[in-house]
């Protein structure tokens, strides 16, 4: 277990593991970019050419001024308008667990993009586990750290939960990151024992099922 | 879709690009008239213009900004020390500013057609010695697009950074995208449309109907005589409520009365949304040709570009376009309404162009893209830096 420190830059560690996962050169699509932290490390990093989409008018501000590609609206239906294979890598990054129509979203990012790349909070880590055994409530972390009747995330996925999806959706699983962030988001370590049970996140690298 | 006047204030850090000059550049002489998109011939054509900043060695720090409906070459500074108001877009272009004058070369051309300085409707005929009026030939958007091409060409420019413009303007800057792709690296359309939807076209009809129904109109054979004014300032007034939003007039206005406690029982302005449009409507003639804001309506509502350049796709038509778009729509604009940009956005997006969008949050109506706006101007900034940029180390 490594424990990577990030003081070099302000990059979250997730987003340090998702851009670890994209070849130098290639089109990215960052599917609910926020202020376009991970693009811009893309880019200035990386010589990535990359665009967004993003919901808010203040994240898309921000990311326009600092000279990023971004199209205000939503994931769901702007992922519609870009012909096959425009892009070498479509993240989706913290958002699975706050879209509607999952299967559907993962389908059209393997249309857009050669590969796919998603992350998400993993519900299953031992202390949400430990809460809801515990104190009998709906649990709130770091990573979840909303009340039942505010939160946008609408779905709970666990890192086990993602790859049946993946057999029964029909895509692969090429690469597997499971990470686990134990006091500030900026630091952490990839966990190789027991994922479901002690990382935070699930960092996936996804592509077609025909895929070599 | 207009020079608001109105708005038009001091930059409130006293910053300025300083006393500037508008110039004047004649071509097309007979022979070698300019050939228009309607088949007509037209010449000599003056464009008057502004430039502000410098340019580079490599000739390759030119924005070209482009103004709307009844705009002008004034984009910024003052023609004199005692000149009471800055040109229309000041609080965007100048020293530091979005539109950065100490980087960029910026330059500003009045459209053919209009009553600015540039060749139009009030301009004199060679061949009559008389005013053009109603002979002066429809120009089109395409047509305007083409006088600016000739004046960049006369300054040596043959690429630039950057195309920018609001309502009619950003029409122009989506015609510069796909007429000439080659010229443009970049371009910024605000607030409009690839073309006029039945509501866009309505408005301009019933504008064009009120200066016609004046009898100073005379078939537009006014200029040796009374003009007509009714007319012009009932259509100017029609044009303001469509720039506005019933969210801005509720706030500005609401029902509250003009300089008085109760109605007055009769037909005189009583509410100051009455006032106000009157008062709009009675500055305007002192400033514009009623000829040209028919020539200029018609052109507007004539701009087609999935018509012209897509067989009716705008797919098909961006498919010409190489520049990189930033879009930004407004809330509350019902005259070009967000789902208009979102359509271009779509086009563009399906042609593989790096394309950028926002819809800016504005209460202000279609007027919201003149006014001050820190959204609009961080983003203009960045994406003119990164553009800049690029191109330097291209």
């Amino acid at each position: 277990m490594s424990t990577l420190n990030v003081k070099q830059n302000e990059l979250r560690f997730d987003l340090r593991i998702v851009a670890s996962l994209v070849a130098p050169g290639s089109r990215v699509l960052d599917l609910g970019c926020g202020e376009g932290d991970l693009l811009k490390f893309l880019r200035d990093q990386k010589q990535v050419s990359g665009t967004g989409v993003e919901r808010t008018e203040t994240g898309v501000a921000e990311c326009v001024a600092k000279g990023l590609s971004v199209i205000h609206g939503d994931i769901n239906e702007e992922v519609r308008d870009y012909p096959d294979q425009a892009f070498d890598y479509v993240i989706l990054s913290q958002t699975l667990q706050q879209v509607y129509e999952p299967d559907r979203l993962i389908r059209s990012l393997l249309r857009i993009g050669k590969k796919g790349i998603v992350s998400f909070p993993n519900f299953s880590h031992w202390r949400i586990r430990l809460q809801l055994l515990l104190t009998g409530r709906a649990p709130i972390s770091p990573q979840l750290p909303y009340e039942w009747y505010d939160t946008p995330n609408i779905r709970v996925i666990t890192i086990e939960d993602f790859r049946a999806f993946a057999r029964k959706t029909g895509f692969r699983i090429l690469r597997e990151v499971a990470v686990r962030t134990p006091n500030h988001e900026q630091q952490g370590s990839i966990i190789n024992l027991l994922p479901n049970l002690l990382a935070t996140y699930g960092i996936f690298l996804i592509g077609k099922d025909n895929q070599p | 879709m207009t020079k608001v006047s109105e708005y038009i204030d001091h930059d409130q850090h006293g910053v300025s690009v300083g006393i500037v000059e508008k110039k004047l550049f004649t071509f097309a002489e007979p022979p070698h008239e300019m050939l228009l998109e309607s088949g007509a011939k037209l010449g000599p054509v003056t464009i008057a213009y502004e430039t502000y900043g410098e340019l580079d060695a490599g000739k390759s720090n030119a924005i070209l900004v482009l103004h709307a409906l009844t705009g002008d070459s004034h984009v910024a500074g003052y023609y004199s020390p005692d000149d009471p108001k800055p040109g229309w877009w000041d609080i965007m272009v100048g020293p530091g500013k979005a539109i950065d004058t100490d980087l960029y070369f910026v330059v500003c051309s009045n459209i053919l057609g209009s009553c600015m300085g540039s060749t139009g409707p009030s301009s004199i005929n060679p061949a009559a010695n008389l005013p053009y009026a109603l002979d002066f030939p429809l120009v089109t958007l395409g047509d305007m697009v083409t006088a600016q091409k000739a004046l960049l060409d006369h300054l040596g420019i043959t690429r630039v950074l950057s195309v920018i413009g609001g309502s009619l303007g950003g029409m122009q800057v989506l015609e510069w995208t796909i007429r000439y792709p080659d010229m443009v690296a970049s371009a910024i359309p605000l607030a409009t449309t690839t073309r006029h939807s039945a509501l866009a076209i309505a408005f301009n009809e019933v504008a064009r109907q009120a200066i016609m129904a004046d009898p100073n109109w005379n078939n537009g054979d006014y200029y040796a005589g009374p003009k007509p004014d009714l007319g012009l300032a009932l259509a100017r007034m029609i044009g303001h409520i469509t720039y506005l939003s019933d969210e801005s007039m509720r706030h500005k206005f609401g029902r509250r009365l003009q300089d008085r406690m109760d109605f007055s029982f009769d037909f005189d302005a009583n509410f100051q949304v009455e006032s106000y449009l009157h008062y709009q409507g009675t500055k305007f003639v002192d400033r514009f040709d009623a000829n040209s804001l028919l020539f200029l309506t018609k052109a507007a509502d004539y701009f087609d570009l999935e018509y012209h350049y897509g067989q009716g796709s705008a797919v098909a038509a961006f498919a010409h376009a190489k520049a990189r778009f930033l879009v930004v729509s407004f809330t509350s604009d019902w005259l070009y309404p967000t789902y208009q940009s979102k359509a271009m956005v779509k086009a563009m997006k399906k042609n593989g162009l790096d394309v950028s969008f926002c819809e800016i949050e504005a209460a202000w109506g279609h007027d919201a893209f003149l006014l001050p706006s820190e959204r609009l101007n961080t983003m203009v900034k960045g994406f003119l830096e990164r553009v800049y940029l690029e191109c330097q180390t291209k």
